[in-house]
């Protein structure tokens, strides 16, 4: 345990903390310029945490100690992804426990949570919600699974530290299977984040909502902290994006210089990944909620397209 | 610099191979077409980028000929096909999407399975895309079989041709020009024929579903 370890994963928490509601209303902001609608500020998700957090929380009659438990554990899980994640650094403090399978497995758990909580009062739109979730849930698991394998394969390591030393020491020129693991990545993280072909992150109370439907019980403190996890989680996914796909920046030595060069680096790749998330945002419209399956089921099969033939070109 | 280029080659087969797919994962024939474009092009860089490398020029020559042909000419062909016969928007599988793209994912496995030892008596460089070429053949192979109607049908049977190519390319660097242009031709004169023979089939039974050919008997 060296004390750069323990900066750097102090530092990698703090900026995601930071850093996410910014992502969040980085991307928000983008989109509203691309559909001609005036944008709002910058800083707008803080000052929802804000107001959420000085608003007294309402619980419903019936709801379990589950319910007022969830919020806590989901951003407790997203915290500690975003911890495990090597966004600025591969010396981590955490780095022995940054296994690729766990990470899956903490999203995992927080998905079970939330949407035991949305079940939990009863209302229709909760358990709609998280029969939804679910739905999309175990769907794009596994393409996710097969995607980190396939990096994993290259690296022959599941940690994620190992794996991002291994892809940022390569060469610069992009092997296939990386690409077609990187298309399908970018799919499973539009269907996780609730993004716009699978699910609209701008609309409240419609029938086709499915992260909104999950909140719909909460307010306060709950509600913040479930909005924070929820840009949290879009953070930790553009972290991992970025850092298998697009490794280079970040600090695999030890020293404080890279350290320091490793956060405008981040800045820069999450200034341009948000604008084209919103971009990619625009120009798709959303699916019907059918063709979800079909649309993660494509993902799957890249992300298995992209392991094969890693196998057979071993490049 | 051959690490690079055949970084690029690997690239433009693994491009082919997921043009198959997502050919057999489309349900629109006017997309259908693009894709086959798309794969033309891809099948194009791919020869020009072996010939490069081999300094082989025949190579350049077999490619300006698919170029010609399969990136111009049939898709220039189809598009007024489709457009006389309106079926811009024709959909439908025997078999639903996601099982077609299962049963997909299991025959590239076992082409993967099947070139590994053949690519391995091979010296050329581009061995390692043999079990892609073959994969593309077979995908082709499952398109024809999944689909009902005449078009798509006739776009599995050029995808085929594609995937026959690359894997005479990767295997062999090429088979020799008279073959080349025999075959060209072949697919030319085919795909003319075919045309008239949608048009036929069209005139007889207003649709273009060939499960109508299947009754030998009017009732």
């Amino acid at each position: 345990m060296s004390a750069h370890a323990v900066i750097s994963q102090v530092l990698a928490v703090v900026v995601a903390l930071a850093l996410a509601p910014l992502l969040s209303g980085w991307v928000n902001q983008c989109r509203a310029w691309l559909q001609n609608k005036s944008a709002p500020g910058l800083l707008q998700p803080f000052r929802l945490l804000h107001k959420l957090f000085n608003k007294d929380s309402v619980l419903a009659e019936h709801a379990s100690p589950l319910f007022r438990a969830s919020p806590y554990v989901v951003f407790g899980c997203m915290v500690l992804a975003c911890a495990i994640i090597p966004s600025l650094s591969t010396t981590l403090l955490l780095a022995p426990a940054a296994d690729a399978i766990a990470l899956v497995g903490l999203f995992a758990l927080a998905r079970v949570f939330i949407s035991l909580a949305a079940m939990d009062v009863g209302t229709a739109f909760g358990s709609l919600g998280a029969r939804r979730e679910m739905l999309v849930g175990f769907l794009a698991e596994p393409a996710l699974l097969i995607v980190l394998f396939t990096t994993a394969m290259i690296a022959s390591s599941t940690s994620l530290s190992a794996i991002v030393q291994t892809l940022s020491a390569g060469s610069p020129v992009i092997s296939p299977s990386l690409v077609f693991a990187g298309v399908a990545f970018t799919m499973v993280s539009l269907a996780e984040n609730a993004r716009v072909p699978v699910d609209n992150p701008a609309t409240h109370l419609e029938l086709t909502m499915i992260h909104e439907a999950l909140i719909l019980e909460y307010s306060g403190r709950h509600l913040a902290l479930l909005e924070w996890a929820a840009s949290l989680k879009l953070f930790a996914y553009s972290c991992i994006g970025l850092a298998l796909f697009f490794p280079w920046g970040i600090n695999v030595s030890d020293s404080p210089l890279g350290l320091l060069l490793a956060l405008p680096v981040l800045l820069g790749k999450l200034l341009i990944g948000g604008a084209l998330l919103a971009l990619l945002e625009t120009i798709s419209a959303k699916m019907r909620i059918f063709r979800v399956p079909e649309f993660l089921g494509t993902a799957f099969m890249i992300a298995v397209l992209a392991m094969l033939v890693h196998m057979l070109l071993g490049s | 610099m051959n690490g690079v280029v055949g970084q690029l080659i690997n690239f433009c087969a693994a491009l082919l191979l997921l043009l198959a797919f997502a050919m057999i994962s489309q349900r629109r024939i006017l997309s259908l077409i693009h894709l086959f474009t798309l794969q033309g092009v891809a099948l194009v860089a791919a020869t020009v980028l072996v010939g490069y490398v081999t300094a082989q020029p025949h190579l350049y020559l077999s490619a300006a000929l698919t170029f010609v042909l399969k990136v111009l000419l049939i898709p220039w062909l189809l598009y007024r096909v489709i457009d006389r016969l309106n079926v811009r928007w024709d959909m439908e599988t025997l078999i639903n999407i996601p099982t077609t793209m299962l049963v997909g994912i299991g025959l590239v496995m076992f082409a993967f399975y099947l070139a590994l030892p053949i690519s391995q008596l091979s010296a050329t460089i581009v061995r390692g895309n043999l079990g892609i070429a073959l994969a593309c053949v077979l995908l082709s192979f499952l398109m024809m079989i999944t689909r009902s109607k005449a078009v798509p049908q006739v776009i599995g049977f050029l995808a085929l041709e594609n995937g026959l190519f690359f894997a005479a390319t990767s295997a062999t660097y090429g088979m020799p020009m008279v073959v080349e242009l025999g075959i060209a031709l072949d697919v030319l004169v085919g795909i003319l024929i075919l045309g008239v023979f949608m048009f036929q089939i069209r005139e007889q039974f207003d649709s273009l579903d060939i499960r109508h050919l299947e009754s030998l008997k009017e009732d």
